[in-house]
C-alpha cells in the first residue's frame, strides 16, 4: 500500500518543525491538486502534514499600508466574495471566480493555488518521458501535442504552462507573497515567486525546502475603477486557459497613469513586461495603444506548432481586455469576451 | 371507471428518487462479503511482445492475493467464435490474455487482485513488465494508401454496405451547374458514460457466478462469459437494472467482466473490477473518419448527383463499419450516385458504436455540402431542401413507412423564427458577435428486433410484465411500465416492469434506438397472450357474463374485464385469480418483426436541427444561443422523457461540433488526454436555450406501437447545423470537428 504518515498540526511552528529534516514530507492545505497526483503516482509523500486546520492565517484584513491581507489558509471561494475584495480588488475576485469549479475553489486554498502543478498532457501520463516529472527524460511536447503549452518563457527542456488563475491577477496587482521559513519571515515579491523552467523545469517557484506559505500582502492600488479578467478557452467553465488577461488601470484626465497587464495560460509563470506597462503610461486606452503594449508583450513569443495561434490570440485578448477593463459593469460570469465592443 | 391512457403521457422515470438519493446501485455498488478487488494493468508500447511480467515484485506486498496474466491464466479457447458477443464485427475478436503479443495501446495485459481496490491499485502501479516493441501504425491520415474494403459479416445485415452506385455520376457531376464538394475529418471519440465500467463478480460455488455488470446487454455479457469459461449459460446470471449512462459503451461487454470472471473463477472468490477514467479510453470508441463529398445541381437547385466517400479507421483485427454513406440519396432523390466507404486497419482497439454512430458522422458532410449547394444556387438552404424532398427512399426504391419531415422543418422553422434570417452571410449582427442561423437535417433508421417478453397477472392482481433489457438511462423501465398499463387499461402504479436480469426473456442489446419498438412490441404480445388466457378462465366462473366472449368482445379495464357492449357487466382480474385457486397466471411471447411487410417500405425516424450562433470574431469565440430541433418519430410513448432523450443529443451536438476530441500522439500511438478534465464535454455555461419538437407521425408498418426510436437522431442533424450557422455568420466553411476557436480568429 501507498503508505504514509497524517499529521494534522494546529500552528505553523508547529507544522514547520515537523517538516524539518523529513525530505519526505509535505504539506497538505485543500489537496485539491496534491492528492490527484498522488492517487497516480505523480507525487509521494512519507509524511502528509495537514496545515488545512491552522486557526492562524485564515482571515483576510487591511494592511496598516493600505493594503490587504490575504490570509493563506483562507479558501478560493472565501476569498473571491470577500466584501474587501470584491469592492478593492475586483481583478482577483474575477480572476478567482474564473477558475476551477465552485467545489474545487470551497476546497483550495489561497497558498495551495500558487503551488499547483502544470496540466501538460505529458507530465500526467507516467509513462511518458517528462524533465518536470523525471529532469532529463526529455520533453515530448515541444514537438508533440502542445496546444495548450507555453509561448514565452520556454526552455528546450519544458514548455510547460502554469496554470492558475488566480495568480495572473496577484501578479497584475504586484502582490507580495509572505512565507515563514528556516531563516524566518521571507517577503516574495509576486514576479520573483513562481520560476521559468530554464535547466531546472522541475522546480516550478522560489520556495524553500520546508518554507509555508502564510499569506499575500496587496498593495492599496487594487484597480476598483478600470479592471478586467478575460479568459479564453475551450469551454465556458471548468477549462484552463489557452490565454488568460488580467488588466487593471488607473486614468487621469482620460490618459492612463498606471497599467497592469499579465498574461496567464502563456508561460511557465504569469507574464508581465514592464516596459508595455510604460509603454502605455500617458497614452489613451485605445486599441491602437493596447496593440502596442501586446506587441511588445509578445515581441519573445514562439510557437510550437499547434499553440503558435496563442501568439495572435494573446494580442487580441490584451486589446479586448484593455478596452473591457474601461467597462468593467460589461464584463461576464466566467471572465467570457464582453458583448459589446 | 374508465383509466386514461398512459402512453403519451409526461411521466416522470420511476426510478428518478432511486437516482438521486443514491439508493440506485450500479455494477460496483453491490456490496459482498469477503470480496477482492482486481486492478488492471495497460500495456504502455502500442504494438509488440510482452517478454516478462515482474509479479514476483508485487505478490508479497501485503494484501495481494495474485497477478493475473497470460503466463499463469485459466485455460482458454482459441476458437475465435467463443469470444463473439452480439455486436462483433467480422474479423477475430480480441481475446485478452490469450498469449504475449500487445495490438495497441493501452491494451489490458494483467490483473492485480487484492483484498482492497487501493492496494490492487497500487501493486499495479509498481508492477514492472519487460517489452520488445515493434513498429506500429495509428495514424489515419497518414495510411489512406492502405483503405480497403471492409469484411463482410454478421453485423453487416444491420449496417449495410453502401448502395450500389446509380446513374452516371462522374458526368452528372461534372456537368452540374451548380457544384459543392468537401472534405471533412472527424477524430477519435470516447462515449464517457459518467459510471465508470465495473463488474462485481459473486462466487455462488461450483463454478456458478452471479454477476453485477455496466452492459447494455445482460444477455450478451452472460452468453460472453459462459462460452469463454465453458460454463453452462444457466449457471452465470447477469444482472444490470441501473446503467448510469453507456452511449454504445456497453453493447460490448468490456474487459473489466472477463477479468473479473477469471479471476472469480481462478481464485473461487468474488471479485470486483472497476476501471478508472483513463482506462476508459483503452477500448471501443468512435473512428476517426475522413470524407469527401461532391454534390451538383441544376441552378433551379435540383439535385443530379450525389458523390460521398469515406475512409475511416478500425484495428488490426476486426472489421468494424458504420453507415456513414448511405443517407444522402435516403433523403434526396438524385439519379446519379456514387459512394465509397473504405476501412484502415491499424494498431489501435477496435472502434465501437458511439451515439448515432456513421449517422452524426456521414450527414455532417451531407448536411454541409447540401447547405454550401444551396448558398452557391442562391436558395435558401430550407427551400433548397423542400425542393428536393422525397417521398419514396430513391436509393433502394421503396416509399417510406412514414415521413413527416416536412412537418418538422415547418414547425421547427415557426419555432425558431427561420424567417428571420437574412440570407448573407455575415450580414446579421449583435453587439460585437455575427450572428449566424443554419439548419440541417436528420435521419436514422427504425429499426426493431425480436425479443420475448413475459406478463404476469399476480396472485393479488398486478401486472408483472418483465424482460432481460437493461435502462441506460433512457426511460425504459418508465416507457415499459406505460405500455403494459394501456394493455390492461391499469393506472401505472399497479403494474410492475421486471428487467435488467439475464433471467428474464431474451432481449437483444440495447442500441439502435431500437428498445422501445422491439421490447414494446414484445410487451404487448405478451399481455394479449395474458388476456387471453385470463379471459379463458373468466369465462368458466360459474354465472360469469363472459361465458361466450372473445378477446374482441371485451375490454379491460382498471382491474375488471368488462363487456364492451354491456360495460356495466363484467369479472374483476381477482375473481379470475380466486377462481385459478389463488395462483398467478402468465403468459410469455416472441415478438418476431414481419420481414414480408417490413421489407416493401424504408422505415426512418427523421428531424430538422435549427442553430443560432453568435461569433465573437477578434477572438474566435463561438457560442450555440438558440438551437430548435423537430422530431418524427411516429408515436411518443413518452414526452417527457423523449424530450430528455432530444436535449441530451442536441447538447452533445454542440460537444460534437465544438467541444469533444480524444487526441492522439502518434508517435507514441496513445492518447493525451484520457481524463474529463481534458476531453471537453459541455458544462452548463455551454447551454443555452434548447427546445424540442415532436411531429405527430402515425406510422402502421413498423411495428404495432408506431414507435420509432429517439435515441440518436438528436445527435444527427444539429452538428451540420451548428457547421451551417457558423458558415452564416461568418462566411467560413470549417469542415473539421472539433471547430477550435483559433480556426475561427
Amino acid at each position: 500500500m501507498n503508505n504514509f504518515s497524517y499529521v494534522k498540526v494546529g500552528s505553523v511552528s508547529e507544522a514547520r518543525a515537523l517538516r524539518e529534516g523529513n525530505d519526505h514530507a509535505r504539506y497538505l492545505a485543500g489537496g485539491t491538486n496534491l492528492i490527484d497526483l498522488m492517487k497516480y503516482k505523480l507525487e509521494s509523500a512519507g509524511t502528509l502534514i495537514d496545515i488545512h486546520h491552522i486557526d492562524e492565517n485564515r482571515t483576510i484584513s487591511s494592511t496598516e499600508q493600505g493594503g490587504l491581507w490575504l490570509g493563506a489558509f483562507v479558501s478560493n471561494a472565501d476569498t473571491a466574495y470577500h466584501p474587501l475584495v470584491e469592492q478593492r480588488y475586483p481583478l482577483l475576485s474575477r480572476a478567482i471566480l474564473a477558475g476551477a469549479s465552485p467545489q474545487i475553489r470551497n476546497m483550495a486554498t489561497n497558498g495551495g493555488n500558487l503551488l499547483q502543478r502544470t496540466r501538460c498532457y505529458y507530465f500526467y501520463d507516467a509513462s511518458s518521458p517528462c524533465n518536470k516529472r523525471e529532469p532529463g527524460s526529455g520533453c515530448p511536447a515541444i514537438q508533440g501535442y502542445n496546444r495548450n503549452m507555453a509561448i514565452l518563457g520556454t526552455s528546450r527542456h519544458c514548455i510547460a504552462v502554469f496554470p492558475s488563475d488566480m495568480c495572473v491577477a496577484l501578479a497584475a496587482l504586484d502582490a507580495t507573497v509572505v512565507t515563514q521559513g528556516p531563516y524566518g519571515e521571507r517577503r516574495i515579491p509576486f514576479h520573483d515567486f513562481h520560476r521559468l523552467p530554464g535547466e531546472t523545469p522541475e522546480i516550478d517557484n522560489n520556495l524553500q525546502i520546508g518554507e509555508i506559505i502564510v499569506g499575500i500582502e496587496l498593495p492599496p492600488e487594487g484597480f476598483p475603477e478600470y479592471h478586467s479578467y478575460l479568459k479564453l478557452r475551450d469551454r465556458n467553465s471548468f477549462a484552463f486557459a489557452l490565454v488568460s488577461v488580467a488588466t487593471g488601470l488607473t486614468l487621469d484626465n482620460g490618459v492612463i497613469a498606471v497599467a497592469r497587464i499579465a498574461l496567464g495560460g502563456v508561460a511557465h509563470k504569469p507574464w508581465r513586461i514592464a516596459e508595455a506597462e510604460q509603454f502605455l503610461v500617458g497614452k489613451e486606452p485605445t486599441r491602437e495603444a493596447f496593440a502596442g503594449a501586446a506587441d511588445i508583450i509578445l515581441a519573445g513569443a514562439v510557437g510550437y506548432g499547434f499553440n503558435t495561434f496563442k501568439i495572435e490570440l494573446a494580442k487580441r485578448a490584451i486589446i479586448r481586455n484593455g478596452m473591457m477593463a474601461l467597462n468593467p459593469a460589461s464584463q461576464r460570469p466566467g471572465a467570457q469576451p464582453s458583448l459589446e465592443p | 371507471m374508465a383509466i386514461h391512457p398512459s402512453v403519451g403521457k409526461p411521466i416522470s422515470r420511476l426510478e428518478a428518487k432511486e437516482k438521486v438519493t443514491g439508493a440506485a446501485r450500479y455494477a460496483g455498488d453491490y456490496p459482498v462479503d469477503g470480496m477482492l478487488y482486481g486492478y488492471i494493468v495497460n500495456a504502455t508500447i502500442t504494438k509488440g511482445k510482452i517478454l516478462h511480467i515482474h509479479a514476483d515484485d508485487v505478490l508479497n506486498l501485503p494484501g495481494v492475493v495474485t497477478v493475473i496474466s497470460h503466463e499463469n491464466r485459466l485455460s482458454l479457447p482459441w476458437l475465435d467464435l467463443k469470444y463473439a458477443d452480439m455486436d462483433a464485427p467480422p474479423g477475430k475478436v480480441f481475446k485478452p490474455l490469450y498469449d504475449n503479443e500487445v495490438k495497441f495501446n493501452g491494451q489490458p495485459i494483467a490483473m492485480i487482485v487484492a483484498e482492497t481496490f487501493e492496494m490492487a491499485r497500487y501493486a499495479a502501479f509498481h508492477l514492472r513488465v519487460d517489452y520488445q516493441a515493434e513498429e506500429f501504425r495509428t495514424n489515419l491520415g497518414e495510411n489512406m494508401e492502405s483503405a480497403r474494403p471492409p469484411k463482410v459479416g454478421l453485423a453487416t445485415s444491420l449496417k449495410p454496405p453502401p448502395p450500389k452506385d446509380r446513374g452516371d455520376f462522374v458526368t452528372a457531376f461534372e456537368h452540374a451547374a451548380i457544384k459543392a464538394s468537401g472534405t471533412f475529418h472527424h477524430g477519435t471519440e470516447h462515449h464517457n458514460p459518467i459510471e465508470l465500467f465495473a463488474s462485481t463478480v459473486v462466487y455462488e460455488g461450483d463454478n456458478t457466478l452471479t454477476i453485477y455488470d455496466k452492459t447494455q446487454g445482460t444477455v450478451n455479457s452472460q452468453l460472453y462469459v459462459a462460452n469463454i469459461f465453458g460454463l453452462h449459460y444457466k449457471d452465470v446470471r447477469v444482472i444490470s437494472p441501473y446503467v448510469g449512462g453507456a452511449f454504445g459503451s456497453g453493447l460490448r461487454p468490456q474487459y473489466q467482466l472477463f477479468f473479473a470472471a477469471m479471476a472469480a473463477l481462478m481464485l473461487k472468490r468474488s471479485v470486483r473490477v472497476t476501471l478508472d477514467r483513463s482506462q476508459m479510453f483503452t477500448f471501443g470508441h468512435r473512428p476517426p473518419t475522413i470524407q469527401n463529398t461532391m454534390f451538383g445541381s441544376t441552378t433551379d437547385g435540383l439535385i443530379i448527383a450525389l458523390g460521398h466517400e469515406a475512409v475511416a479507421e478500425t484495428s488490426q483485427f476486426e472489421d468494424y463499419t458504420e453507415v456513414v454513406v448511405n443517407w444522402s440519396n435516403m433523403l434526396y432523390p438524385a439519379q446519379n450516385v456514387h459512394t465509397d466507404y473504405k476501412l484502415v486497419p491499424l494498431d489501435v482497439y477496435s472502434p465501437l458504436d458511439m451515439r448515432a454512430p456513421g449517422g452524426s458522422t456521414g450527414m455532417h458532410a451531407i448536411e454541409s455540402t447540401i447547405d454550401e449547394l444551396a448558398y452557391n444556387a442562391g436558395i435558401d438552404p430550407l427551400e433548397f431542401r423542400y425542393i428536393n424532398y422525397a417521398n419514396t427512399d430513391v436509393s433502394v426504391g421503396r416509399p417510406y413507412s412514414s415521413k413527416e419531415l416536412k412537418e418538422c422543418f415547418a414547425q421547427g422553422a415557426e419555432r425558431f423564427g427561420w424567417h428571420k434570417r437574412s440570407p448573407a452571410p455575415r450580414s446579421m449582427r449583435r453587439g460585437n458577435r455575427l450572428v449566424g442561423y443554419g439548419m440541417a437535417t436528420g435521419i436514422w433508421e427504425a429499426m426493431t428486433a425480436p425479443a420475448r417478453a413475459k406478463a404476469i397477472l399476480d396472485k393479488d392482481g398486478r401486472l408483472v410484465v418483465s424482460s432481460a433489457i437493461t435502462d441506460i438511462g433512457t426511460g425504459t423501465l418508465t416507457v415499459m411500465t406505460q405500455i403494459a398499463a394501456d394493455e390492461f387499461g391499469l393506472p401505472i402504479d399497479e403494474v410492475s416492469f421486471h428487467y435488467g436480469d439475464s433471467k428474464m426473456p431474451l432481449a437483444p442489446i440495447q442500441g439502435a434506438s431500437w428498445t422501445v419498438s422491439t421490447i414494446g412490441s414484445a410487451i404487448k404480445l405478451a399481455c394479449k397472450a395474458l388476456k387471453e388466457k385470463i379471459l379463458k378462465k373468466a369465462r368458466t366462473i360459474e354465472g360469469s357474463p363472459l361465458s361466450h366472449a372473445t378477446l374482441d368482445d371485451v375490454a379491460f379495464v382498471n382491474g375488471q374485464i368488462t363487456l364492451i357492449a354491456n360495460p356495466s357487466t363484467g369479472v374483476s382480474l381477482k375473481d379470475v385469480i380466486q377462481k385459478n385457486q389463488g395462483r398467478s397466471i402468465a403468459a410469455t411471447k416472441l415478438s418476431v418483426p414481419n420481414p414480408l411487410k417490413l421489407k416493401k417500405y424504408s422505415r426512418a425516424v427523421h428531424s430538422a436541427a435549427f442553430v443560432e450562433v453568435e461569433v465573437d470574431e477578434e477572438l474566435g469565440v463561438v457560442n450555440v444561443t438558440r438551437a430548435v430541433t423537430a422530431v418524427a418519430a411516429g408515436t411518443i410513448i413518452n414526452p417527457k422523457t423523449a424530450r430528455s432523450q432530444i436535449l441530451g443529443g442536441m447538447i452533445w451536438s454542440i460537444s460534437k461540433a465544438l467541444r469533444e476530441e480524444t487526441i492522439p500522439d502518434h508517435r507514441y500511438g496513445k492518447y493525451v488526454n484520457p481524463n474529463l478534465a481534458e476531453y471537453h464535454i459541455p458544462v452548463h455555461a455551454d447551454i443555452h436555450d434548447l427546445d424540442v419538437i415532436f411531429v405527430d407521425e402515425k406510422d402502421d408498418i413498423v411495428n404495432p406501437l408506431g414507435t420509432k426510436g429517439v435515441g440518436e437522431i438528436g445527435l444527427v442533424g444539429m452538428p451540420p447545423a451548428i457547421a451551417n450557422a457558423i458558415f452564416h455568420a461568418t462566411g467560413k466553411r470549417i469542415n473539421s470537428f472539433p471547430i477550435h476557436f483559433e480556426s475561427l480568429m
